[in-house]
Parts: C-alpha cells; sequence; structure tokens
C-alpha cells in the first residue's frame, strides 16, 4: 500500500467541503494532480493544495491507496465521501458528514467526528477513536432509506438520532449514546455498551438494538417479549427482549441487559 | 429581423406529409417562413432528424403541488444538481426539477412547449408565478374544475348556459387553457372520506354522478368553442380492474364531434395506461390495453396521453386525493393532502416502480402495449404524467423502446418472472418510426390542443419551434439502436424556440423567449345571474374575496390570449 499524506497548512478558513479527499479520487494521480484537486469554501472553489501540503505517492489501484491527513481538521466537511476502497486515516478530529455514502474501504478518525459521520453509508468500515456527533449512520434529510450496509465503531459517546431509519449495517457505540438511538429503522444493528439516553428505537419497524447499560426514558410503544441470554464480544449477557414500536406495527427487537 | 435556414435535415411532418425527406427549414424572426436572405444564418443539418418543437400535453411542472413534492422531497435533489452557467441558474431534482431546471431539461430534448396539466383556481396565481420562472419553453395551464361545487350545482339544476358562463369566467380568472377534470367529484367526495370509484357513484351532499360532471363539462366546452376539448383523468385511477370505469367514461361520450375544426377529439383521457387495469387485487392484477385501445380505435372523437412508466423512482402528486391516501396505505412512504375550499384536493406520496415487482413491470408493459395497439399514433401521445409515472427526462428512453422491440424484449426479460404472463408486450413486434413519433410528440398533441397551425409543425405561417436531433435515419437503424436513439432525443444539436436558437449540442445557450398560452371565452357568454352566484360563494364561503381571486394580467409570463369564436 502506498501512502499519501496531507499535512494542514496553518491557513483560515471558515469551513471547507472535500468531498474528493478519497483514495478513489486519488489513485493514479501524481501529487501535483492530488494538489490541484477541487476543494470548496462556501461556493468558491480552491485547490487542496492551498490548504494542505502534499507528500507520499499513490498508486493507480485504489485499494493500494492509503491516505493520512496529518493532524486535526474539525472545520474540513465530507472527508471519504462515496469512498469505495482503501484506507483513510486522520490524525485528529474531522468535521460533518465524514465516510458519507461510503461503499467500501476503511475510514479511521483518531478523534472526534462531527454529526452525520457515516449518513447513509452502504458498505466499508469508520472508526471513530473519540466522541461521535448526533446522526451518526443516520439518513439523508427526508429519505426513508438510511445506512445500508457497512459497519461503525465509535470509542467514546455519540449523539442524538444515530442509525436514523438504517435498513442494514451495524452501529457499535462503546460509550453512552444520546436520545432516539435507531429512530425509523427499518433493518440494521445498533449496540450500545454504554448507557443510551431516551426514547431508543422511536418509530423502528425492523432491525435490532442492544442496550448494555441503562435506558432513560422508554417510549410506550415496546413491550416486554422474554428473558434470554444474547452473547456479544464473547461475554454471555442476559437480557430482557422487547419488540417495538408498536405504534408503527413495528417488529423492532430491543435487547435490553439492565447492567 | 434574424433569419436562420436549417439545411439538408431529413424533415419529419406529418402535417404536411413530410416523411424523412431532405429539406430546408427558412425562419424569419418567430415564424417559418418560404424563403429566407442570402444572408439567413445557416445551421446544416444534414445527416439530421429534423422535426418541429416537441408538445408535453400533460405534465405536473408547476404550481402548489409540485412545490409541495420538492419541499418533501429533499433526497430527490441529492446528487442532481447543476451548476451555474452562463445562460442557465443553478438548479436540481431528478423527478421535481425546479422550474429553471424543467426549462433547461426540456428544451434540451427538444421540446418547446409543456402544459400544465393540473391548476387548483384558487392558487392560479402561485402556478403562474412558478411558469414565469420556467425559462425556454411555451406554456399553459389546465383549469381544474370537475370538483368545483358551483359546476355540480349548475349541473344538478340542469342550468346549461350558467355552467357554461361560468367555465368561461373561470378560465379568464385563472387564466387556463382548458377545463381539466381530475376524478370528477371523487376528490370532493374524499372531503367527507369517500370516493367515486364509478362513473354513477353519486358525490355526496352535491347529489350528481361523475357521469355527469362529465357530460356536462364537455357540452360546456364544446358550447364554447374553446380550442382543446376537455381533458379528463378519470375515476378509479390506478386500482386493478379500473377498465370498466374508462370504457364506462368513454360510453358517455361517443359519436359526439367537436363544433370547433381545427381538432378531432371531444374529451382527452390523460395518463391511460392506469386506466386500462384488469384482474380484482394485485394478485391477479393484468393488462387490458388491448380492450381499451380498441375502444379508443373505435371512438376517432377521442384521445389519449399514455402516461408511461418508466420504472424510477418518483413523485406522485394529482388532484385525486383519496388516490394518494391509497397509495400512501400501499407503500407507506411520507404523504401530504391537501384540501382546496370549493376547487379540489390534492395528494403528494413518494413512489418507487422498482423492475423487481411484478405490478411494476405490468404498469410498465401496459403503457407501451396500449401505445402500439392504438392504431392511429395522432390519437395517442407520449407524456408520462410527469412525474407520476415517471420524470419527463425519461421520453427519450420511451421513444426508444416505442422503436426498438428488441429494446422492449429485452427490458421485459428483466423485470418479475409473473410479468410476461400478466402483458401482452412480448408479443407486439409493431415499431414507431420518426414520422410516428412526430405524431405523437408534435402534430398530435398541437392537433389535440387546436394549435395545429401555430405549433407542432415546419409549415409556411407555424412558430418557429424547431428540433434538429444527432441521428442519421439512413444511416443508423433505431430497432437494434436504443441506446443511440435515447442519446440523441436527451440532447438535441439545435433546438430553436421561436426563432431563437436555445440550445446547441446539448448545451443551453440562450435566455428564450417564453410564452403563456391562455384563453378568453368570455365573450357573448357571460350572465350577470352567474356572477350573483360567483359573488355569493365567494362571500360564504372562500378565504379569499372574489376581488382578490382572478390572476391579473401582469402575472402571465408574456401572455398569448386565444378567443374563441362565438358559435
Amino acid at each position: 500500500m502506498k501512502k499519501i499524506t496531507l499535512r494542514p497548512k496553518d491557513k483560515e478558513y471558515m469551513f471547507l467541503d472535500a468531498d474528493n479527499v478519497t483514495p478513489d479520487n486519488f489513485a493514479g494521480k501524481t501529487l501535483d494532480e492530488v494538489r490541484a484537486v477541487e476543494i470548496y469554501e462556501g461556493n468558491r472553489t480552491y485547490a487542496l493544495g492551498d490548504y494542505f501540503d502534499v507528500i507520499g505517492e499513490t498508486d493507480p489501484d485504489p485499494n493500494e491507496v492509503g491516505v493520512v491527513i496529518d493532524g486535526s481538521i474539525p472545520k474540513v466537511k465530507y472527508i471519504g465521501m462515496k469512498m469505495s476502497a482503501g484506507k483513510l486515516l486522520v490524525k485528529g478530529s474531522v468535521g460533518m458528514y465524514a465516510g458519507g455514502w461510503m461503499t467500501g474501504g476503511r475510514l479511521r478518525i483518531n478523534g472526534d467526528a462531527g454529526a452525520y459521520a457515516g449518513i447513509a453509508m452502504e458498505g466499508g468500515e469508520v472508526v471513530i477513536d473519540g466522541n461521535a456527533g448526533d446522526y451518526l449512520g443516520a439518513n439523508y434529510r427526508g429519505d426513508w432509506r438510511g445506512m445500508k450496509g457497512g459497519k461503525i465503531v465509535v470509542s467514546g459517546n455519540a449523539g442524538s438520532d444515530i442509525g436514523e431509519a438504517m435498513v442494514g449495517g451495524e452501529i457499535v457505540v462503546k460509550g453512552n449514546a444520546d436520545l432516539q438511538a435507531g429512530i425509523h429503522a427499518h433493518g440494521g444493528k445498533i449496540v450500545i455498551e454504554g448507557d443510551a439516553e431516551s426514547r431508543v428505537g422511536a418509530q423502528m419497524t425492523k432491525g435490532e438494538i442492544i442496550v448494555l447499560g441503562k435506558i432513560g426514558y422508554w417510549l410506550p410503544g415496546f413491550i416486554y417479549k422474554k428473558d434470554d441470554q444474547i452473547e456479544y464480544d464473547g461475554t454471555q449477557y442476559a437480557v430482557k427482549v422487547y419488540q417495538g414500536d408498536l405504534g408503527e406495527g413495528g417488529k423492532g427487537k430491543l435487547y435490553y441487559a439492565e447492567a | 429581423m434574424s433569419e436562420i435556414l436549417v439545411k439538408n435535415g431529413y424533415v419529419y411532418d406529418p402535417k404536411n406529409g413530410v416523411h424523412g425527406d431532405v429539406m430546408d427549414i427558412a425562419i424569419r424572426d418567430d415564424k417559418i417562413v418560404d424563403k429566407v436572405s442570402p444572408n439567413a444564418k445557416v445551421i446544416d443539418a444534414s445527416g439530421k432528424v429534423v422535426m418541429a418543437g416537441g408538445i408535453d400535453i400533460h405534465a405536473h411542472v408547476a404550481g402548489p403541488k409540485v412545490n409541495v413534492g420538492r419541499n418533501m422531497r429533499p433526497e430527490d435533489k441529492l446528487f442532481n444538481t447543476s451548476k451555474r452557467g452562463k445562460f442557465t441558474r443553478s438548479g436540481g431534482g431528478f423527478s421535481v426539477p425546479s422550474v429553471f431546471e424543467t426549462g433547461y431539461v426540456y428544451s434540451r430534448m427538444g421540446y418547446t412547449q409543456v402544459n400544465e396539466a393540473a391548476m387548483p383556481p384558487l392558487l392560479a396565481r402561485h402556478t403562474h408565478e412558478e411558469m414565469a420562472d420556467t425559462p425556454l419553453i411555451d406554456q399553459s395551464a389546465y383549469t381544474l374544475l370537475g370538483n368545483n361545487w358551483l359546476v355540480m350545482e349548475y349541473i344538478k339544476r340542469g342550468e346549461k348556459d350558467k355552467l357554461k358562463a361560468f367555465v368561461a369566467w373561470m378560465l379568464k380568472a385563472t387564466k387556463g387553457y382548458c377545463v381539466k377534470l381530475v376524478n370528477p367529484g371523487g376528490s370532493e367526495a374524499w372531503g367527507w372520506g369517500m370516493n367515486c370509484v364509478n362513473v354513477s357513484d353519486p358525490v355526496p351532499y352535491f347529489d350528481v354522478m361523475p357521469s355527469e360532471i362529465i357530460s356536462g363539462l364537455a357540452e360546456a366546452n364544446e358550447a364554447l368553442n374553446l380550442p382543446t376539448s376537455i381533458h379528463l383523468h378519470p375515476n378509479n385511477l390506478g386500482h386493478p380492474g379500473n377498465y370498466q370505469t374508462t370504457l364506462d367514461s368513454i360510453k358517455l361520450l361517443e359519436g359526439i364531434l367537436p363544433k370547433n375544426g381545427k381538432r378531432d377529439q371531444v374529451i382527452n383521457f390523460a395518463h391511460m395506461q392506469f386506466h386500462s387495469y384488469g384482474g380484482t387485487t394485485w394478485k391477479d392484477f393484468e393488462t387490458e390495453a388491448q380492450t381499451i385501445a380498441d375502444s379508443i380505435n373505435k371512438n376517432k372523437n377521442m384521445t389519449v396521453d399514455v402516461g408511461f412508466v418508466t420504472l424510477d423512482e418518483t413523485t406522485t402528486m394529482t388532484a385525486d386525493g383519496p388516490m394518494e391516501f391509497y397509495l400512501h396505505n400501499t407503500n407507506h412512504l411520507k404523504w401530504a393532502n391537501a384540501d382546496i375550499e370549493l376547487e379540489t384536493a390534492a395528494g403528494v406520496v413518494p413512489y418507487v416502480y422498482s423492475p423487481k415487482i411484478s405490478v411494476c413491470g405490468i404498469q410498465w408493459a401496459i403503457g407501451l402495449e396500449l401505445a402500439l395497439l392504438i392504431d392511429d399514433p395522432m390519437q395517442a401521445f407520449i407524456t408520462t404524467d410527469h412525474p407520476n409515472a415517471g420524470p419527463f427526462r425519461r421520453y427519450p428512453r420511451i421513444i426508444s423502446w416505442l422503436m426498438s422491440n428488441q429494446a422492449r424484449l429485452d427490458r421485459l426479460e428483466t423485470l418479475h418472472k409473473v410479468v410476461p404472463d400478466r402483458v401482452a408486450i412480448g408479443g407486439i413486434s409493431r415499431v414507431f418510426d420518426f414520422y410516428d413519433i412526430a405524431k405523437m410528440t408534435r402534430a398530435g398533441p398541437a392537433r389535440a390542443l387546436g394549435l395545429g397551425d401555430m405549433k407542432g409543425h415546419l409549415g409556411v405561417g407555424a412558430d418557429a419551434d424547431v428540433a434538429i436531433y444527432n441521428y442519421n435515419p439512413k444511416t443508423m437503424d433505431p430497432t437494434t439502436d436504443p441506446a443511440g436513439i435515447e442519446k440523441a432525443f436527451t440532447n438535441t444539436a439545435y433546438t430553436i424556440k421561436g426563432g431563437d436558437i436555445v440550445v446547441i449540442d446539448g448545451e443551453v445557450v440562450s435566455k428564450g423567449n417564453k410564452r403563456t398560452i391562455w384563453v378568453d371565452a368570455t365573450n357573448g357568454a357571460m350572465d350577470p345571474a352567474v356572477m350573483d352566484d360567483i359573488e355569493k360563494k365567494f362571500l360564504r364561503f372562500y378565504s379569499v374575496t372574489k376581488n382578490n381571486y382572478p390572476v391579473q394580467d401582469e402575472y402571465v409570463a408574456r401572455g398569448l390570449v386565444i378567443k374563441p369564436e362565438v358559435v
């Protein structure tokens, strides 16, 4: 695998839209061509090289391209958007929409991710070592088809409305999640190892949510079905199984370990 | 004075019997003329297809429900946007594009007139505002009258002259072009949570039947000598077995001939594909296209626009409120409903015509069967009831299916396995040529709209609306080259609208000279008693006063008014 590094320059900007920063888009390009890749500030178009020093090398095969962003870029949005192959590592935090509409490859963020990380993702893997914002792995506004596949793992906490309208794939939050995890879900799997704040699984019709910590306020649309045992990450947990959201005639499953 | 000479193209002009002959088309200012001076700008059309500008007889492109569709579907614009150009504004949307985008996409396909198929009178001003912002194409809007309270009251009381006067007043007040009926009686019944699924189901409270509304308005339409006939979206749209309702609707006007010699029909059936369904439930759903086509073949005084299903994700929107609720209960996607006071009730629901679902595949086949089984292409027009059965940007693909049996068979093979058994498309080998396509998209719609002298042909005196397509009919074969046809019809080599070159090689190069066409038939038809009835309705029921109701002239973009002769 060939490594190409983008080092943030010491430059002021409002927010950048970096939807062209992916291994797919860098594959086969020379360093100068990568520097010329378009990046947007508001409605103006600039070159990637205006904001980042670019060093290293690329490979014609996107699977063999590893992009490293050597610094924290919390005001850069759409990093890794639509990426399908290769690896992308951010040695710090990123702005909104990181890994959105991803279909493959691996995106790792050493810091925090802004809202909408992994939005409408279809495949691949997003690993967030810090915290994730709201709408992690959620749907695009208005769309009834959210995350379709792939896996998102967050080591810290996640915000509200994670996995909204998800139809497939998996989200794992090792910390706590805020309000309405799995709202409108039609499939997929969400695991919250810590506590889940209120209204878990609101209006979900299918899919499963596992909460190993505590749930705040429960929705009335969840009905207790049975006690069960599940295995997660090599450990057995005694759980109560609930079905919901009955407000939608839902057949979603909520596994509650009540640690 | 500007002059253009389109040289050496293969011209297809059904009105004038020109069948692919190599001809020059001369243009002076905004009209087609006999000849031009040697100084005229020359466009080399050799090896290309030349037709009059396309006319869409039925599309939902402007007005309140289109805007509801835009608002409720942000995902429709996702990754479907275009940037601002030298002559174009930014825009976007796949199934419900923004107004500017609508004008650009139609122009690139060689269309020069698009008719908005359903304008709620109370919100006519909004419809005209959107049309004013839709560049490059001429437009008109159809005034919804099939569920209007006064219409139903006059019909109930048998007051034909008053109905005639009211229709004339409404067309003028809304700056509308024709009398449009959508689920007559049924959309009003929806206010009671009911519907009229047969033409004999009485409308609650008003106690008239859809059959009486259809006949009554058709009679008023002919008495006013309006340029086009009534346009009917029949009752019971989109339900298995609804072809019976359609046959009942056809029977109502059998044998009646138009007084206006500029057209042949007394009724245009909208999106007939949705009304040609057999079976009793979605489980045994099947085609009845043959039955409906036979009936249309017998009734030369009727036309249809087909409403082809294109197998895309789209946004349905219609002034058939109960139908949209039914659809929402079928697919459980988001639903908007809007009741327009004394006039109509619309709904909006997204819909995915999935090739994997048997019903969608059968719908796709029914549209094509209908077009191919109706003998005279001057009676069947290409539409998708945009965006209901598919977005208008798919017209080139529909044309490729109509011109190539192989393209249809290839598509049929990819559909759900039960589809071939429930449809007849596999056994229909008829293919259309460019002449037929010109009838279905130019000459036919123009004649049906009563605009046959002015639009849809390339004879001397016609509007200088010309589409030039990059396709050589002598060296290329549409029956084996559907992709080539789709490509050629998606982006013209040139589109000329009103003598102005608006598109070159798929690029918009002008801001155009759009016109809005409407009908003023009030001359000799007005009646003080009717004005009194209207006044009372406003005082008692409407949320606005009568003075604030009619659309002022300044809202109509470059209005072109047609005043029918009093007969």
